[in-house]
């Protein structure tokens, strides 16, 4: 399923550095993540560099892709689960030409996977590493705005501060409000933001056996967890930690254990839902599964891939 | 369909930045803009992304504003995309502004100072009237200025010289040997920040920021009660000493913008009273700049004088955290970019919240009957 690698484009036509970023760079960022890897959870200062693209939107993953990738890797880059987010389409077609690699859509098959906001439903394995885009590093930044104290907060393992959030959520709301970015306690040392992904997704980083990196460009961090590492979603004895459920199945290929999107498909309250993780979908597609609303038109493309085939 | 637009693909980017370019040339009926038309004519633009965006090239960045079409940010953000490529063969030595060839320096704190005020190139006493003439073009070009009678003085003496035989002003102190400056291009921010990194931080911060933090400072919001020792603007020499010379040489000219800005210090147990500085230096002309940065950096060396802090002008954090505009553009911008399966997290959450909001209700209605 992975496109083969186009004609070398190492050529005159190349200004830029293999994978964009000089060696120097690179090694940098390459000790970074050692040091991140050696303390999990750790966020570790990094002299992030301006990037092709703006802030905000992905540059702390490319610059980890950057400094980790190689012509035999098989890049694989994801936006809210989906390969064929415009944002998505944008930074795998940066590395296919900067980087001379082959892409895929096919979870398994990438050796390293990008991800904006999801991780794939599919079970990584070891020698897979998953690369996060973080647009705030600090799980404590919505409680104490100053990076002064949050650094103390860490270094003391002052943490004080969440479970009291989590308590007030609770005597607010009933139970804790967090949905996407709840925090994580790895190692049970450094609490840590796992980026903005649902708390459906928390679970899936326990003793995961890939690689998983966290990168920072406009904020500087880069921070990892490392496989088969502790991470645990903060919680209390009595109100523990849930993920969500949906009474729904995805209306294309039935699934009921993966996380949903809601599709609104008018303006009268009709909607469906469907995979958030466009591969997990069409693998299963592919396999015979049929969801209540099988060759809607959102499956076309499955439909003309098929026909074509 | 709503799907579809979120699921953009491969055809819809490059639809989309074929006709950006189609917008970006315009009506094809007009001359096209010329890069060297930009360097010449939209100079100040040209300056401002320079300094914004920490690269001195005249044409690169007059190609930044053609290619960005005038919106100046991204006009830096293309710049710097650009030097962060860019290999690094050593550092200048410091540039001589005190050797700078003046085309304009004034000071509001002397009615004549040694060297006198030179007016310049600028916009001060200018009516702010459309000149309808401009509009029509193929005029010839304007008379050239006439020229001073006498030759200005060279080197032009700076604000410090004035004070210096009265002490009044406090000391630039000039560290021999001192350590490599600290470099945010290489480096993150770290607090507590020392001059240096303020310094680099104000001078790429943007100047919109500046000026309003520099305003709110002004109007009582942390002030400094600054008064314009001197405004500089010219052409110094960049030296360099390559290893394989081992001694100085002249590789180019640039031109600056300098400010000082002078605040009253009542002294303390130690200091006699004094005036302390805030500094302001650009690449290229840029005054408002020079002038709100040097307020700026003032207003941040509360601790060295032992002011009171509370004004957000006075809050290192938050004005060098926020004071990027390629970081707080990407940032903001960022939101554009699908948010939707943070928002069905959300969006679960508060239908549960309001069905045990009804289901409330509906109890205790039902208890009061």
């Amino acid at each position: 399923m992975s496109t083969p690698v186009p004609a070398r484009a190492n050529a005159p036509e190349r200004y830029y550095n293999y994978a964009y970023l000089d060696e120097q760079t690179k090694r940098m960022i390459r000790r970074s993540i050692l040091k991140a890897l050696a303390i999990p959870g750790y966020q570790v200062p990094f002299g992030s560099r301006e990037m092709p693209v703006p802030y905000g939107w992905g540059t702390g993953g490319i610059q980890l892709t950057a400094a980790i990738i190689g012509p035999d890797d098989v890049y694989k880059c994801i936006d809210q689960g989906a390969d064929d987010t415009t944002n998505a389409v944008s930074i795998r077609r940066f590395f296919a030409n900067v980087a001379d690699v082959a892409t895929t859509e096919d979870t398994g098959e990438a050796t390293i996977i990008q991800t904006r906001h999801r991780i794939p439903e599919k079970p990584l394995k070891a020698g897979q590493v998953l690369v996060y885009q973080v647009p705030q590093p600090e799980p404590l930044r919505g409680l104490e705005a100053r990076e002064t104290e949050t650094r103390a907060m860490h270094a003391y393992e002052e943490y004080g501060l969440q479970y009291v959030s989590l308590y007030e959520n609770i005597s607010t709301y009933g139970r804790i409000a967090a949905t996407a970015g709840y925090p994580v306690m790895v190692e049970e040392r450094y609490l840590m933001s796992p980026s903005p992904i649902p708390k459906f997704d928390n679970p899936k980083m326990a003793q995961n056996e890939a690689v998983m990196l966290f990168g920072a460009g406009r904020e500087k961090r880069i921070y990892a967890v490392p496989p088969f590492t502790r991470v645990r979603s903060l919680d209390f004895e009595d109100y523990p930690f849930e993920t969500q459920t949906w009474e729904e199945t995805c209306a294309l290929c039935g699934a009921k254990d993966s996380y949903l999107d809601e599709v609104i498909l008018d303006d009268a309250g009709d909607k469906m839902f469907v995979c958030s993780d466009s591969h997990h979908c069409a693998e299963r597609r592919a396999a015979g599964h049929v969801g209540p609303m099988a060759g809607h038109a959102l499956d076309q493309d499955a439909v003309l891939k098929e026909a074509a085939q | 369909m709503a799907y579809v637009s979120v699921k953009g693909g491969e055809k819809a980017i490059t639809h989309a930045h074929q006709w950006l370019a189609e917008d970006r040339r315009g009506d094809p009926g007009v001359n096209e803009l010329e890069v060297a038309q930009v360097r010449e004519q939209l100079s100040l633009a040209v300056d401002r992304v320079m300094s914004e965006g920490s690269c001195y090239d005249r044409d690169l960045a007059a190609l930044a504003v053609k290619q960005a079409r005038g919106d100046l940010p991204e006009a830096i953000f293309l710049l710097r995309a650009y030097r962060t490529t860019l290999p690094r063969f050593g550092a200048s030595l410091p540039v001589e502004t005190e050797a700078m060839a003046v085309r304009r320096r004034v000071s509001a704190a002397f009615k004549d100072i040694p060297g006198g005020q030179v007016l310049g190139p600028t916009f001060d006493y200018t009516h702010r009237l459309l000149d309808f003439a401009l509009a029509a073009e193929g005029a010839a070009p304007p008379e050239p200025a006439p020229q001073a009678e006498q030759p200005q003085a060279y080197p032009m003496p700076n604000i410090a010289s004035v004070f210096r035989h009265e002490d009044l002003l406090e000391h630039d102190v000039r560290t021999e040997a001192a350590p490599e400056p600290y470099d945010l291009t290489r480096q993150p921010m770290r607090f507590p920040a020392d001059r240096d990194q303020r310094l680099q931080a104000l001078a790429r911060g943007d100047e919109g920021f500046l000026l309003s933090l520099a305003y709110s400072s002004q109007r009582g919001w942390g002030s400094t009660h600054p008064l314009c020792g001197e405004i500089r603007m010219g052409e110094v020499a960049v030296e360099f000493v390559p290893d394989e010379l081992g001694f100085a040489i002249e590789i180019g000219e640039i031109t600056l913008t300098e400010c000082t800005m002078l605040s009253g210090f009542a002294g303390s147990a130690e200091h006699p009273p004094q005036y302390t500085r805030g500094y302001g230096l650009t690449f290229g002309h840029c005054e408002r700049k020079a002038m709100s940065m040097a307020i700026v950096d003032r207003a941040l060396r509360h601790r060295e004088v032992g002011e009171q802090a509370d004004a957000p002008v006075q809050d290192e954090e938050f004005v060098l955290y926020h004071s990027d505009n390629v970081e707080a553009s990407g940032f903001v911008q960022h939101l554009k970019l699908p948010h939707y399966v943070d928002f069905q997290a959300d969006l679960q959450l508060i239908r549960r919240l309001r069905k045990e909001h009804f289901e409330r209700r509906a109890a205790l209605k039902e208890a009061a009957e």
